[in-house]
């Protein structure tokens, strides 16, 4: 048997697959921060928050009204997005024209009430939720044992994340999104109502958010905690791929889950701060990120 | 119109000659009641207001004077925290010695995080340092000297330059105070210097200052390296004064703190930052005995403040007292 | 100024508390240290605040004549916070003993601050063996259990069953390297071997990939040297990816029970854990539970039952003495043996040590569990020398 590096081959495909069903949540938490960041300007804090809060819908779905995974699927991100709407309209929206920062700042202190909420009410241990009955098991690919969860995992969110390009990119509405981006008062002035617009994207983005943590319940904890590292790194990932286009935040997001991937196979120890080596390499080098332009 | 003008300039030469008698009297009272504190309350509560109030300002003449939000500062104070504790108890070196190495490390380290940082501004600029700032927390959680999760304990105060015995709860509170008046005065001065004027430009109008031939980037980035030091700084007499350095300092959480300090007390005021720290501090410790979760309620100041007053209380009260003149 | 007024009412209590001079100020106070809203506050948090004011009760709520007092604070684990609030229970509040202090190194600021101001510190929630033995102190009892017994425990018992081949999945830092080398040095003891370790930063929310390459070594037992999130993480990931099913065992190295409730039956059966206590072991854990749950809604962990323990016996101590000087109440402590539901003749080393008994559990599978909370076989019981680390070998100044 060959080896690649003083690994096998076979474990090194197997770490491959589960760096990318990572690199599958990064994509798509960064893409919602890169959705909600085009139109807004603003780096929602809160993404973590919101994305934990997914996955306590999830987990409250099924343990008080008896609806399970499908269900939340559909309405755990309705809720979030929910959420997101009512924040945007109350808060968010008075901050539009000052500084930036503000935003980061006001979703900050969101991010610590929501976190801090349910950790008071659910406390830190976080609660169990179970995979569904049509995804338990698993494959064995040869190489490695794969859960059908974690595939589904990364078809999903695979599915999700070039939808959402190809509904920005390539419909009219999208095109719209775009505009508005680039000119918010000239498309204001063609008779489309930017401020809903804004207030649906935040909405869209976050409910990204809220899948996000659906996705994730039968994996993790759904613990309060579970956002609050996450969006950190996710943070990284948007720096490295820069926030040029929604593409760029796609490849990045995967890309970096098969780097994590690789570095727990090499160099465990390094795993969690690989991400922020990268970005300080693409800093170096190029800083607008991967994807971006300079503005 | 040049009457105008003229009466105008004059109106703002009185304010100013006013504005500095006011200051005096302010610094005046503050010192007043730093001096007189330590009967009053209890010593190591006040260091402990001391020190933040540092690292407030510290923090502030990055946001308030360059306009540059750092979401990192916990890896200079914490960092710092680590050296210090590590020279006073590992290495046995005296307290003065120790924390000077603490703020010198954090001095490195600001410029190495610096020239990163500042090749991208706003938004970027906050989470390129936050990024950064969770790599030095990863390096203190897995490397031997900062002991894990204990962290380092047990740090000696030691005796200041060989003469006076820190373990003393009067002395080390003076010994404190005389380091956050060194640094507010240092903060001060870099303000109201020609180097400030330049960095209150950049914050206004980057491509201004540009064209009239700053390098800004080497501004921003001496600004980020004294911001970095004097949070060291604080981090490390932070370190003396509780005899231990922990993971609480170098996390994120931290940073943010810093952040609400500066914001609730005011941001780009001098004073801001000691009231910010001031509160947050007797909050938290009022908040200790209370079933009240800490986070929900400081987030709540978090949004309150980014909604309703902006200028922080400081700066509430400054355009207050300066709309009732006019 | 509410310092000044609360040093004037100490004053006060003091001249008035002529009468009974022999406790200071009047009252024993006794202050509740934890966690209430971080990762220990399952663990330790109101429960302990409970189960300390149970042991009060206990005594009518005075002892030798003077009225208990709890007070209780957070400490939100930061070891800063945890010194400042010890040290102003101290200078101006006048507490007579600090109880729990989960996190080990807040629990180390606190040894050190009660060591200097002779006060009673009775630690339920923190692990580190160092409580006992560097920093140890004439006033510090570690009561409920330590790294050492929770791991070493765990793997003398599952070596002696056969399982002889161990991988580890060790938390990246200090506290995963130190669970690490003393369950290796068990095994190793015991003539089992290591066949691997792989190293996780702390915080990992993945572990698939560490589950992959444990799953590849083998090895009998896959050795989890992490806690709290990432131990729960890797146990929920673990089921999924059928690691127990295929034959290998899971050994929790630091786990509780509150982490079991967090996963749910379901991801954690067939665990390997080892624990101080347990609530259905007896009538006298079963009796004491029903009082605990009526006002605590959940039933106790092992460490809010140390609290109860630890409380007690410095209650009862204070009475044999009949005053509340620190020097008498410890020597009177190490003294007497401690016998209530969480302890059978546990005895005091001078290290600070308690010894009692600790037991092997395995968590039950769905089908075995009858109700909410049955969670545990005890497998065996592990006698408290073996337990725990020989005092003569502690590293503590206080052992001649």
């Amino acid at each position: 048997m060959f080896e690649l590096l003083g690994v096998p081959p076979q474990v090194l495909f197997g770490q491959l697959l589960l760096g990318l069903i990572n690199g599958s949540f990064y994509a798509l938490l960064s893409l919602g921060l890169a959705v909600i960041f085009g139109m807004l300007n603003v780096i929602n804090f809160a993404h973590g928050a919101l994305y934990m809060i997914g996955a306590f819908v999830a987990w409250f779905l099924l343990n008080k009204l008896g609806l399970g995974y499908w269900w939340a699927l559909l309405l755990a991100p309705a809720t979030v997005g929910l959420v997101g709407v009512i924040v945007e309209k109350t808060l968010l929206s008075r901050l539009y024209k000052l500084d930036h920062l503000y935003g980061l700042l006001l979703t900050f202190g969101l991010a610590l009430i929501f976190e801090g909420a349910f950790r008071h009410q659910f406390g830190v241990s976080g609660q169990p939720y179970p995979i569904p009955d049509a995804l338990k098991g698993g494959q064995n690919l040869g190489f490695m044992f794969l859960p059908n969860y974690r595939g589904w995992v990364v078809a999903a969110s695979i599915v999700v994340c070039f939808g959402t390009w190809f509904a920005i990119e390539r419909t009219r509405l999208g095109a719209y999104l775009r505009a508005a981006t680039e000119n918010p008062v000239l498309v204001q002035a063609f008779g489309i109502n930017v401020p809903v617009m804004i207030t649906l994207t935040y909405g869209f983005g976050v409910a990204l958010a809220g899948l996000a943590g659906v996705l994730a319940a039968p994996i993790y904890q759904v613990s309060p905690l579970m956002g609050s590292n996450l969006i950190i790194v996710v943070f990284a990932v948007v720096v490295i791929g820069g926030m040029g286009s929604i593409l760029g935040a796609i490849v990045t997001g995967l890309g970096l889950g098969l780097l994590e991937g690789l570095t727990k196979v090499f160099y465990p120890e390094a795993s969690n701060i690989v991400v922020f080596v990268v970005m300080a390499i693409v800093l170096l080098i190029k800083p607008a990120g991967l994807f971006g332009r300079e503005r | 119109m040049t009457a105008e003008t003229h009466k105008m300039t004059t109106v703002a030469v009185r304010q100013t000659s006013e504005d500095t008698t006011r200051r005096t009297l302010l610094l005046a009272a503050g010192l007043a009641v730093g001096l007189a504190a330590p009967f009053v309350l209890y010593p190591v509560f006040v260091m402990k207001v001391l020190c933040f109030a540092l690292f407030a300002c510290a923090f502030n003449l990055l946001i308030g004077f360059a306009g540059l939000l750092s979401f990192g500062h916990a890896a200079f104070f914490g960092g710092a925290a680590y050296i210090t504790a590590h020279a006073a108890k590992v290495w046995g070196l005296p307290p003065e010695l120790s924390i000077l190495l603490g703020a010198g490390f954090s001095a490195v380290l600001g410029l190495a995080f610096g020239a990163l940082a500042i090749r991208r501004q706003g938004i970027y600029f906050a989470m390129i340092t936050l990024a950064l700032a969770q790599m030095v927390f990863f390096l203190a959680l897995q490397l031997k000297f900062t002991g894990g999760e204990d962290g380092i304990q047990g740090v000696p105060r030691g005796q200041l330059f060989g003469l006076f015995d820190l373990n003393q709860p009067l002395v080390m509170y003076y010994f404190v105070l005389a380091i956050f008046l060194f640094g507010f005065a240092l903060i001060w001065r870099t303000v109201h210097s020609p180097f400030g004027q330049v960095l209150k430009a950049i914050r206004e109008n980057e491509p201004r200052a540009i064209s009239l031939g700053y390098r800004t980037e080497r501004y921003k980035l001496l600004a980020f390296v004294l911001s970095a030091s004097l949070a060291g700084l604080a981090g490390g007499t932070k370190a003396l004064v509780f005899q231990l350095a922990s993971l609480t300092d170098v996390q994120w959480q931290m940073s943010g703190e810093v952040v609400l300090m500066t914001l609730l007390g005011g941001m780009g005021t001098l004073f801001g930052p000691v009231v910010g720290a001031a509160l947050v501090v007797t909050l938290e410790s009022y908040l200790a005995g209370t079933n009240l979760p800490v986070p929900v309620v400081i987030g709540a100041i978090f949004v309150v403040c980014v909604l309703l007053f902006r200028r922080g209380i400081v700066g509430e009260l400054q355009a207050f007292l300066a709309r009732r003149k006019s | 100024m509410l310092k000044t007024l609360l040093c004037g009412t100490a004053l006060l209590a003091l001249t008035a508390g002529a009468a009974h001079a022999q406790v200071s100020n009047n009252v024993i106070k006794i202050g509740v240290m934890n966690d209430r809203s971080g990762i220990y506050a399952d663990l330790a948090g109101e429960g302990s605040a409970i189960a300390a004011r149970l042991a009060a009760e206990e005594f009518g709520n005075k002892v030798a004549g003077t009225p208990i007092e709890i007070v209780v604070a957070d400490h939100q684990n930061k070891a800063d916070i945890a010194a400042n609030t010890a040290r102003q229970w101290v200078d101006t509040e006048n507490v007579d003993v600090v109880a729990d202090v989960p996190n080990s190194a807040a629990a180390l600021a606190v040894q050190g601050i009660t060591k200097e101001k002779k006060r009673i510190f009775l630690m339920s929630g923190p692990g580190s063996t160092d409580l006992t033995g560097k920093a140890c102190s004439p006033y510090g009892f570690h009561w409920t259990y330590d790294n050492y017994a929770m791991a070493a425990g765990t793997a003398r018992a599952l070596v002696e069953q056969g399982k002889k081949s161990w991988y580890f999945i060790t938390a990246d830092y200090a506290f995963g390297h130190s669970l690490e080398d003393e369950t290796t040095k068990m095994v190793k003891q015991l003539d089992g071997k290591v066949a691997g370790s792989v190293r996780h930063p702390l915080g990992t929310s993945d572990f698939s990939s560490f589950l992959l390459q444990a799953q590849a070594s083998k090895a009998d037992v896959i050795g989890l040297a992490n806690a709290g999130g990432d131990a729960t993480n890797a146990v929920k990931q673990a089921a999924e990816f059928g690691i127990t099913q295929s034959g290998q065992s899971l050994a929790g190295l630091l786990l509780f029970i509150s982490d079991v409730h967090a996963l749910g039956l379901q991801a954690a059966q067939g665990l390997m854990l080892t624990t101080g206590f347990y609530w259905d072991m007896d009538d006298q854990t079963r009796d004491w539970t029903k009082k605990f749950e009526a006002k605590a809604g959940r039933k106790p962990t092992m460490v809010q039952a140390g609290v109860y323990s630890a409380v007690r016996h410095y209650l009862k101590a204070v009475e044999a003495v009949g005053s509340d000087d620190p020097d008498k109440v410890a020597a009177k402590m190490r003294e007497l043996p401690v016998n209530d539901m969480f302890a059978k003749n546990g005895k005091i080393a001078a290290n600070g040590r308690m010894f009692h008994d600790m037991y092997l559990a395995q968590v039950k599978t769905t089908a075995e569990s009858k109700a909410p909370w049955d969670y545990y076989k005890i497998v065996k019981t592990i006698p408290a020398e073996q337990a725990y680390l020989d005092p003569a070998k502690s590293g503590c100044s206080l052992v001649k």
